[in-house]
C-alpha cells in the first residue's frame, strides 16, 4: 500500500503527521499553562492539591507527546533532528531541563521526607510551565524566521553562532510566538479546570483569569500572524531545488492551498468561540471548542511551513543549507515502514480516550482528594 | 573530509552520555521487573478476593510509582541527546536508528502512560478486571519500550539490514526485519529485560527481609517473598541463558569486546574461562606487540571460553593481538589492513563527492563502486577504520593498538556481573527453600544477606552496560563510525556546563528519591482501606 506511493507523497504524509503531533502537543501544553496558575487559582493547601491533581492525571500525555514528537521527527526527517538539536543546543537543553524537573514534581511533592519541601516541587512545576511554553513556541517560530546553520556535502551540520540557538530567543518575532503559546496554554488550562474541577472559589477565580489571559493571547497571536503573513518566506524552486526569498510567501501559501486557509480560519474561530462563550456564560464546554480549535490552527500553521515548496527549517546564514521536506527526509524504505507503523495511531488514540473516560467519571473536588483508595499527588 | 576533532569535546560528550544513561538505568530495571511482580500480585488478589493481596499490591505499586517518575525524568534527556550531542551520528544512521525511537513512542510509551493512570487512579472506578488488565498492560508497555530501544542499541553493535547511499552520505535501511530480529537484538532484549526482572525480584526480597528482621508485617513479607523469589528463579535462569547467547553474538560481531572481557591477549584454541582474577592494567602505557596480560592471581575453567563463545570446546578464540596484527592461520584480517581499506573507502567517498560537484567523467566509475557488492564488502565494510590511517607503518600499527577498548574495566565488569548472577540464583533458591521449611524468619544471616544484595544487583546491572558500551569502544557503530566522528560540533564549554547541570540535578533527585522510598518502606503497607 504505502510502498507504491512516491517518495514525495510519503514526505508530505510524514510532514502532516509530525505537524499533527506538534499541534496536539501545543494543545496538551494546557498542563504547563495550568502549572503557572496553581497559586493564582488556589489559595489554600486543599485548593492547590485539587489543581495539582487535576493536572497530575494529564501531565504524562503532554510529556509522552513531546517524546514521540521527537522520535517521529527523528525517524522521518533525520536531518532536522541532527541539525537542530545538535546546533540549537542551548534552546533544546533548556527545554529538556524544564521537563526533567517536571517529571518528578507531581509524584514527589506531597511525599513525606521529600528533602526539598513541597514549595520546591511547586516551583519546578512553575518553571516548567513558563520555560516549556515560551521556549517551545520560540523554537517553532524559527520554522518561519530561520536559524544560523550550515550543512556540508556530507550532510554534517554546524551552527554558525556561538550562542547555539539562544539568539533565536532574542528575536522579537520568535518571542511573540513564544509568548502567544504561553498565554494560550494558560487560557486552555483555565478552560480545562472549568471542565474538570468542581470547586466554587476556584471556578470564580478561573473566570476572572480567563479574560486576563485571553486578552494578551489574542493581541500576541494577531501580532505574530500579521507579521508572518507580511514577511518574506523561504521558497524552494521545484526544478533546481534552490532556496530563495519570496515576498509574502506564507500569505501566498494560504491562498494557494485554500483548504488550509479554510482550516486555519475555522480553527481561529473555534478558539475564540470557546473563550468568549465560557466567559459570557460560565460552562464546562469551552475546552471542547478551544482545544480542537488550537489543534487545527497550529496544524495549518505548520503545514504552510513545509508544504507548497517551502523550506520548513530555513538557514539565514547559508540559504542553500535550508532544510525542506525533500532534502531532510528518510529514505523511501524507512518512510514506508514508518507509515505502516502510523496505522497504529488511531488505535492508540482510541484506547487513550477509553481509559480517560473510565477514570474521569467524576469531577475532581474536595471529596475526591480525600478518598482512601486512589493515588493522590 | 572531517574537520580536526577536539578530543576534549568527545570526552565530555561521552561523559555526559554515560552519566545520563547510567542514571536512567538505575531506575529502568526496577520498572521493568516490578511491573510484572505487581501484576502477579494483583492477579492473585482478583483470583482469591483476599484483601490482604490488595494491600500487598498497593504497597509495591506505590514504590513503583515513585521509581517510575524519576525513570521518566531521566529518559527524556537520552531521547534527545542523540541529536544534541551526537548529531553526525544522528544523520549517518538516522534512517535506521530513528525508526525504533519513533515506534517506541507510538507503541510503548503511550501504552505505559495511559494504563499507569488507570492503575493509580482507577481503583473503585473501573471494574476489578479492567484494573487488572491495566496493570498488566503497564508492565507489558514498559517492556515493549525496552524492545525498541534495545533493537536500536543492538543495531549499533551489530549493524545489519542497511546499505550506504553516497548521495545522502548515510546508511539507509533496506530490510526492517533484519534490523528487528537480528540475533544481537534478540539476545540483547532477552538479557536486558530479564536482568530487570532479577533486579526487581532482589529488591522485593530484600525489602521484605528487612520487615522480617524488624519483626513487622510478617505475613505480608513472606507472601511478597514467595512471589518475588519464584519469579527471580525463573528470570535468573533466563538471564544466564541469554547472557550465554549474548556472548555468542559478541564473539561474532565484536570479537575485540570478547577479548577485552576476558583479558585475552593471545588467541588460543580450548580457551579457558577466567572465573576470577586480578588483572593489572597494561594500558597504563600504550599497547604494543610486546604487551602481555598480567594476572596477579587467577582461577580458570578449562576450555569454557571456547564453549561460551562458539558452543565448541575446541574453537579458536582470537585475542587482542590476533585482531590487531592479524592471524593468517585462523583467517583473521588485521586491524592494520582494515584501516587501509577503510581509508580507501573514505577517499573514494570524497572523490565521489568531488566528481559529483564538478560533474567530472570519473563520476560514473565511482558510483559503480558503491553499487558493487564485492567492493562494498571488501572496502566499505571497514569505512570507520579509516579514521586511524597513517602513511607511516609504525604509526599505523600504534594507531591500530589504540583501537583496543579499556581492558581492565571491561574485564572486571564482566566478571562481577557473572559472579553476582550466580549468587542471585542461589539466594532465591535458598529463600524459597527456607520459606518452605518455615525457617526463614529466624535465619538472620540470610535475611541480612538479602538486604545487602540490593546494592549488589544494582552493581551487576550497571556492570552489564559497562561491558556492552565500554567494551565496544572506539565504535559508536561497529566498524563504520568511531565515537569521535559522531560528535556534534559544539564548544566543549557548553557540554561541560550541561554535564555538571545534569550531574547535580540527577544526584539531587536521586537523593530525594532514595529518601522518599526508604520513608515509604519504613511507614510500611497501610491497613486495608488506609489512605495510600
Ligand atoms: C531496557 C530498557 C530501557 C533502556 C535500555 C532505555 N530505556 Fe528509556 N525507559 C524504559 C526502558 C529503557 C522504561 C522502563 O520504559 C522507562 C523507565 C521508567 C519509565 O517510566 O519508562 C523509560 C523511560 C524513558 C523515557 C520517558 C518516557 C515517557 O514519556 O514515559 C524516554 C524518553 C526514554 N526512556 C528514552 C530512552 C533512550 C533514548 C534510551 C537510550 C539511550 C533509553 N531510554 C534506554
Ligand atoms: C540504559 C542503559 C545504558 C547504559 C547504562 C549505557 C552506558 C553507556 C556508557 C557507560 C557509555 C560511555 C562509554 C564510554 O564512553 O566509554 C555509553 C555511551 C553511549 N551509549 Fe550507552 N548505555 C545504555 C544504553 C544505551 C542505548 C540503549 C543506546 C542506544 C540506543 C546507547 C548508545 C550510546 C551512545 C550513542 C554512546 C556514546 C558514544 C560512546 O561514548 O560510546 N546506550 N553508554
Ligand atoms: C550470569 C551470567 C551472565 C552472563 C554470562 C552475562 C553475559 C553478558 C554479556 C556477554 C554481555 C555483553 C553483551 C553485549 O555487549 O552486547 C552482557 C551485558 C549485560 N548484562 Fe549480563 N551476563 C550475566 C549476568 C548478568 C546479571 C546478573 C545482570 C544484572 C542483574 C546482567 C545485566 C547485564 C546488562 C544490563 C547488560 C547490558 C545489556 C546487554 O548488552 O545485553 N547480566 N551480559
Amino acid at each position: 500500500m504505502f510502498g507504491d506511493l512516491s517518495h514525495l507523497a510519503l514526505q508530505h504524509y510524514w510532514w502532516f503527521l509530525v505537524s499533527l503531533l506538534g499541534a496536539i502537543l501545543v494543545f496538551l501544553m494546557f498542563v504547563q499553562g495550568g502549572q503557572t496558575l496553581i497559586s493564582t487559582l488556589g489559595k489554600t493547601k486543599d485548593e492547590k492539591t485539587i489543581l495539582v491533581n487535576a493536572l497530575g492525571r494529564k501531565w504524562e500525555f503532554t510529556f509522552t507527546t513531546l517524546v514521540t514528537f521527537g522520535g517521529a521527527f527523528f525517524a522521518s526527517f533525520p536531518l532536522f533532528y541532527s541539525t537542530s538539536f545538535g546546533g540549537a543546543y542551548w534552546v533544546w537543553m533548556i527545554i529538556l531541563f524544564a521537563f526533567v524537573i517536571q517529571a518528578i514534581a507531581y509524584e514527589f511533592r506531597n511525599r513525606p521526607n521529600n528533602v526539598y519541601g513541597p514549595k520546591t516541587y511547586e516551583t519546578f512545576l512553575f518553571i516548567n510551565g513558563l520555560i516549556g511554553t515560551i521556549f517551545i513556541g520560540t523554537a517553532v517560530a524559527t520554522f518561519f524566521t530561520g536559524s544560523n546553520f550550515s550543512v556540508n556535502e556530507l550532510n554534517q551540520s554546524k551552527w554558525d553562532t556561538p550562542f547555539h540557538g539562544l539568539e533565536a530567543a532574542l528575536n522579537l518575532h520568535n518571542l511573540s510566538l513564544g509568548l502567544t503559546v504561553f498565554f494560550l496554554a494558560r487560557v486552555l488550562a483555565i478552560l480545562y479546570f472549568m471542565n474538570s474541577v468542581d470547586h466554587k472559589e476556584i471556578l470564580e477565580r478561573a473566570r476572572k483569569q480567563l479574560i486576563i489571559n485571553a486578552i494578551p493571547f489574542v493581541v500576541l497571536f494577531l501580532t505574530f500572524t500579521t507579521w508572518l503573513l507580511l514577511r518574506d518566506g523561504f521558497a524552494v524552486d521545484p526544478g533546481t531545488k534552490e532556496v530563495y526569498m519570496e515576498p509574502f510567501k506564507y500569505f501566498n501559501n494560504l491562498i494557494e492551498m485554500p483548504l488550509i486557509l479554510i482550516g486555519f480560519l475555522a480553527g481561529v474561530v473555534l478558539v475564540l468561540w470557546g473563550i468568549i462563550s465560557s466567559y459570557l456564560k460560565p460552562s464546562s464546554k469551552g475546552i471542547w471548542f478551544t482545544g480542537p480549535g488550537t489543534i487545527i490552527t497550529v496544524l495549518m500553521l505548520l503545514l504552510i511551513a513545509g508544504y507548497n515548496n517551502t523550506s520548513f527549517y530555513p538557514s539565514v546564514s547559508n540559504l542553500q543549507s535550508s532544510l525542506t521536506i525533500e532534502n531532510a527526509s528518510s529514505s523511501h524504505f524507512t518512510l514506508t515502514a514508518m507509515s505502516y507503523v502510523s496505522l497504529m495511531i488511531p488505535f492508540v488514540l482510541a484506547y487513550i480516550w477509553y481509559a480517560w473516560r473510565a477514570i474521569n467519571v467524576n469531577k475532581i473536588d474536595q471529596e475526591e482528594i480525600e478518598k482512601d483508595d486512589i493515588h493522590i499527588y | 573530509m572531517f574537520e580536526s576533532i577536539d578530543l576534549a569535546l568527545v570526552n565530555w560528550s561521552r561523559a555526559q552520555f554515560a552519566l545520563t544513561a547510567m542514571y536512567h538505568w538505575i531506575f529502568v530495571p526496577l520498572t521493568l521487573g516490578l511491573g510484572f511482580i505487581i501484576a502477579f500480585m494483583e492477579t492473585i488478589y482478583v483470583r482469591t478476593g483476599n484483601p490482604e493481596w490488595k494491600r500487598i499490591t498497593k504497597f509495591w505499586m506505590k514504590l513503583f510509582g515513585i521509581n517510575f517518575a524519576i525513570g521518566v525524568a531521566t529518559g527524556i534527556i537520552l531521547e534527545f541527546e542523540f541529536g544534541t550531542n551526537w548529531s553526525n551520528y544522528s544523520w549517518f544512521v538516522g534512517d535506521i536508528f530513528g525508526a525504533p525511537l519513533a515506534i517506541e513512542g507510538i507503541m510503548a510509551f503511550f501504552m505505559e502512560s495511559t494504563f499507569i493512570a488507570v492503575m493509580f487512579f482507577g481503583w473503585g472506578k473501573v471494574s476489578k478486571r479492567f484494573h487488572l488488565t491495566a496493570t498488566w498492560l503497564t508492565a507489558i508497555g514498559a517492556n515493549l519500550s525496552a524492545v525498541w530501544i534495545l533493537v536500536a542499541n543492538a543495531w549499533m553493535q551489530d549493524p545489519v539490514g542497511m546499505r550506504f547511499n553516497p548521495d545522502t552520505a548515510r546508511n539507509e535501511m533496506v530490510n526492517f526485519w533484519d534490523v528487528f530480529l537480528s540475533p544481537s537484538a534478540v539476545s540483547k532484549f532477552l538479557h536486558t529485560s530479564t536482568s530487570g526482572f532479577v533486579l526487581a525480584a532482589v529488591f522485593v526480597v530484600g525489602v521484605s527481609a528487612w520487615y522480617l528482621l524488624k519483626k513487622r508485617e510478617i505475613a505480608f513479607a513472606k507472601k511478597s517473598m514467595i512471589v518475588a523469589s519464584a519469579f527471580g528463579i525463573l528470570s535468573s535462569i533466563m538471564l544466564i541463558g541469554s547472557g550465554d547467547s549474548s556472548a555468542k553474538t559478541v564473539a561474532t560481531a565484536q570479537p575485540m569486546k570478547l577479548a577485552a572481557m576476558e583479558g585475552l591477549y593471545e588467541g588460543t584454541t580450548n580457551a579457558p574461562l577466567i572465573g576470577m582474577a586480578l588483572i593489572t592494567d597494561a594500558q597504563d602505557k600504550p599497547l604494543t606487540r610486546e604487551s602481555q596480560a598480567e594476572f596477579a592471581m587467577k582461577i580458570e575453567i578449562p576450555s569454557a571460553l571456547s564453549f561460551l563463545a562458539y558452543g565448541d570446546f575446541d574453537a579458536f578464540v582470537p585475542g587482542v593481538k590476533d585482531l590487531v596484527l592479524g592471524n593468517e592461520e585462523h583467517g583473521i584480517m588485521s586491524y592494520k589492513e582494515k584501516i587501509k581499506r577503510g581509508y580507501e573507502a573514505q577517499q573514494t567517498l570524497m572523490a565521489y563527492k568531488k566528481a559529483q560537484k564538478e560533474k567530472s567523467p570519473e563520476f560514473a566509475a565511482l558510483k559503480a563502486k558503491f553499487n558493487d557488492d564485492t567492493w562494498m564488502d571488501n572496502y566499505f565494510k571497514y569505512f570507520g577504520y579509516g579514521a586511524y590511517y597513517d602513511d607511516d607503518p609504525e604509526t599505523l600499527e600504534a594507531n591500530a593498538f589504540k583501537m583496543v577498548p579499556p581492558i581492565s574495566l571491561t574485564f572486571y565488569s564482566f566478571h562481577i556481573m557473572v559472579a553476582l548472577g550466580m549468587w542471585f540464583l542461589l539466594l532465591f533458591m535458598i529463600i524459597l527453600f527456607l520459606i518452605y521449611k518455615d525457617k526463614l524468619a529466624d535465619n538472620k544471616v540470610i535475611l541480612w544477606a538479602s538486604v545487602w544484595t540490593i546494592p549488589l544487583v544494582y552493581i551487576a546491572s550497571q556492570a552489564g552496560w559497562i561491558v556492552a558500551e565500554v567494551g565496544r569502544q572506539p565504535w559508536v557503530i561497529q566498524d563504520l563510525m568511531t565515537t569521535s566522528r559522531a560528535v556534534s560540533q559544539i564548544d566543549t564549554g557548553s557540554v561541560m556546563i550541561t554535564f555538571w547541570l545534569f550531574a547535580i540535578t540527577f544526584t539531587s533527585l536521586l537523593i530525594a528519591e532514595v529518601k522518599i522510598l526508604t520513608k515509604q518502606i519504613k511507614i510500611g503497607p497501610k491497613k486495608e482501606g488506609g489512605k495510600q
